[in-house]
């Protein structure tokens, strides 16, 4: 990993992460949540099941992880982001579910039940 | 839900990046309020911004941030120590434990500014052992950030150096307690100790230490960048910003919520929350765990602030809360939290020691029915010289569970104590099953489910519960097909 020397070079590597995240953009991207709360309640099993889904399917998704969502209520949860649309986060899912949200809503843009609604305002930097 | 209540400042990203890529946390503006402060500011400055913002401590009295990194600033010594005190330990809360899973470089910037304003090259993050995830990304987050070089020797090309390592305590209530908390990150015993001197004076190994929470680090990069004026534009006159909550019990939406100070508990518990499961009514809601108190149906119209918290006999601490229906007793829920404290007191001092066991045996003969009005008056008297007598935190706000609930709740206690009568029907000893006559099939089944053969009667005629003899178990009344048994 290439050391940031100077405060220049910190937010020049800013702008260039954010220009890759921009190239990938064409891409659906899922996000599951993988905290511990996450985790307990199978979060892990939602994203093999999504990513077998993807293979099985031949679609091109881009997967990562993230922590805590804040909707304990509703976990496992994952947030899917199409190309062009506003992220939306799903609940209330399992191994099967998951699958399904991938034939449905990462293949067709069809919504599936259990979306969680976007009530708040995030801080971004 | 009411679009839009939420502001997640402290929890900006948390659901958004991945913990275990730095590049992630710098995609979303990471290390920028660092690299400001190395770059334009001096320590002075930041410190002053600090006050300015109007931040207080997140993690229990609300002490202003920016007052205690100003103190500190002030001792001269060759070492000051940056502490992240991240024991969580309330019942119900796990803000601080998100906050690590899902952005722990946001607390390592803090770490790092606030080291740079007071003067310090040392960080140290005191986390419970039983923290296995959040522990790990926090060890990855070291690691990146030091390869990254914006943690270490003359970070991003200044002339200020920053190490962190980590401690882990054993989960111990009262180490969330600043004393108790440094006295056990030096190997001693986790007892608090007598302020002053302030650990801003001389903290961890005598040097001159702030110990900050996990919530308040993680807001600090957010207010660096954006400035002062744009945090105390949010909140109440007296608190600024947002607060993390931790909604647990009977309520819909269990989960994390970040709303602005100063918004009602109606829109909290209503709103955001989506009101209580299962359509009972709202009864109560535990804040501050249990150092807290009851805000209750009828303090909805409440602003949550710290100063209107502890109006109500409750805290803000570390923001766990508590939901409670009509099912619940408050007896019992003091009797609980009481339990709670008395096993966690360190018993260093007498009044904690002793008057948390002292509390706890009234209340749980007033739960047991019996107890008497005189009872009731002498915990209320003992409660208060609880609070003014108690040496740290732990103690001084432990008879707050019982004190907020008497405020609004008395007569429940009275009813335990002169009607004999639980009227939710938790306390079991002052319950009593009884079967309806007219909805008896005389099935036998409650007869079976007995666990002490003390309900009798022959087929297909009433059954009658033996009062003397029944345990109170409610086995029957689950099994009975015909609603033909009752508590009351």
């Amino acid at each position: 990993m290439a050391k940031i020397n100077t405060i220049a070079e910190l937010k020049k590597l800013r702008e260039d992460l954010l220009g890759a995240a921009q190239a990938k953009a064409g891409k659906p991207l899922v996000n599951v949540s993988l905290a511990t709360c996450s985790v307990a309640s199978g979060g892990r099993d939602v994203l093999a099941a999504m990513q077998a889904e993807a293979t099985a399917l031949g679609l091109d998704v881009e997967f990562m992880q993230s922590g805590c969502m804040t909707v304990c209520f509703a976990e496992p949860t994952v947030e899917v982001t199409l190309p062009g649309k506003d992220p939306v986060t799903f609940g209330y899912l399992d191994a099967e579910k998951a699958k399904i949200l991938v034939q449905k809503y990462i293949k067709d843009g069809e919504l599936i039940d259990g979306v969680i609604p976007v009530g708040y305002e995030r801080i971004v930097l | 839900m009411a679009e839009k209540k939420q502001l997640r400042i402290a929890t900006r990203n948390s659901g958004f990046i991945d913990p275990e890529n730095i590049d992630s946390y710098i995609a979303a503006g990471g290390y920028l309020g660092l690299a400001k402060c190395l770059g334009e500011m001096t320590p002075e400055a930041v410190i002053d911004l600090m006050k300015a913002s109007g931040i207080r401590g997140r993690g229990g009295a609300g002490f202003p941030t920016g007052v205690k990194w100003g103190f500190a600033a002030k001792y001269a010594s060759d070492t000051k120590y940056v502490v992240c005190n991240a024991d969580e330990g309330d019942p119900g809360a796990f803000m601080d434990r998100a906050i690590l899973e899902g952005d722990p470089h946001s607390v390592l910037e803090a770490m790092a500014i606030g080291a740079y304003a007071i003067g310090g090259n040392k960080g140290t993050i005191y986390i419970r052992a039983e923290y296995p995830m959040a522990i790990d990304r926090l060890k990855i987050a070291i690691e990146q950030a030091e390869a990254k070089g914006v943690i270490g020797k003359n970070i991003m090309g200044s002339d200020f150096s920053f190490d962190l390592d980590i401690k882990y305590g054993a989960g111990a209530f009262v180490c969330g307690e600043e004393t108790a908390l440094i006295n056990s990150m030096e190997g001693n015993r986790g007892e608090p100790y007598t302020k002053p001197p302030f650990p801003a004076e001389a903290g961890y190994w005598d040097k001159p230490t702030i110990v900050n929470n996990v919530e308040t680090l993680a807001s600090i990069p957010a207010i660096i960048v954006k400035g002062a004026e744009w945090f105390n534009g949010i909140g109440t006159e007296t608190s600024k910003g947002t607060k993390v909550f931790a909604l647990a019990g009977k309520i819909n939406n269990v989960g994390l919520i970040e709303v602005p100070m100063g918004i009602t508990l109606q829109e909290v518990i209503m709103e955001v929350g989506g009101g209580v499961r299962n359509g009972k009514k709202f009864k109560a809601v535990q804040t501050g765990g249990p150092s807290g108190g009851a805000l209750t149906y009828k303090d909805l119209d409440v602003k949550i602030d710290y100063e209107s918290l502890v109006a109500c006999q409750s805290m803000m601490g570390s923001g766990g809360m508590i939901v409670m229906d009509e099912d619940d007793c408050m007896v019992a829920i003091a009797k609980f939290f009481v339990e709670f404290t008395m096993e966690e007191t360190c018993g260093k001092c007498t009044p904690c020691r002793i008057g948390s066991k002292r509390i706890y045996e009234a209340l749980d003969k007033i739960t047991m029915g019996q107890g008497s009005l005189e009872d009731i008056e002498k915990l209320k008297l003992l409660s208060v010289a609880i609070k003014d007598t108690a040496l740290c935190g732990l103690g001084q706000t432990m008879p707050n569970p019982v004190l907020s609930t008497m405020r609004v709740f008395e007569d429940e206690y009275t009813a335990h104590v002169v009607d004999k009568k639980c009227p939710a029907g938790v306390c079991s000893d002052l319950l009593e099953f009884i079967v309806v006559d007219e909805k008896c099939v005389g099935c036998t089944l409650c007869a079976r489910v007995c666990p002490v053969d003390c309900i009798g009667g022959k087929v297909k005629e009433v059954h009658v519960i033996d009062q003397a003899a029944c345990i109170k178990c409610g086995a029957c009344l689950d099994k009975c097909k015909f609603d033909a048994i009752i508590k009351q």
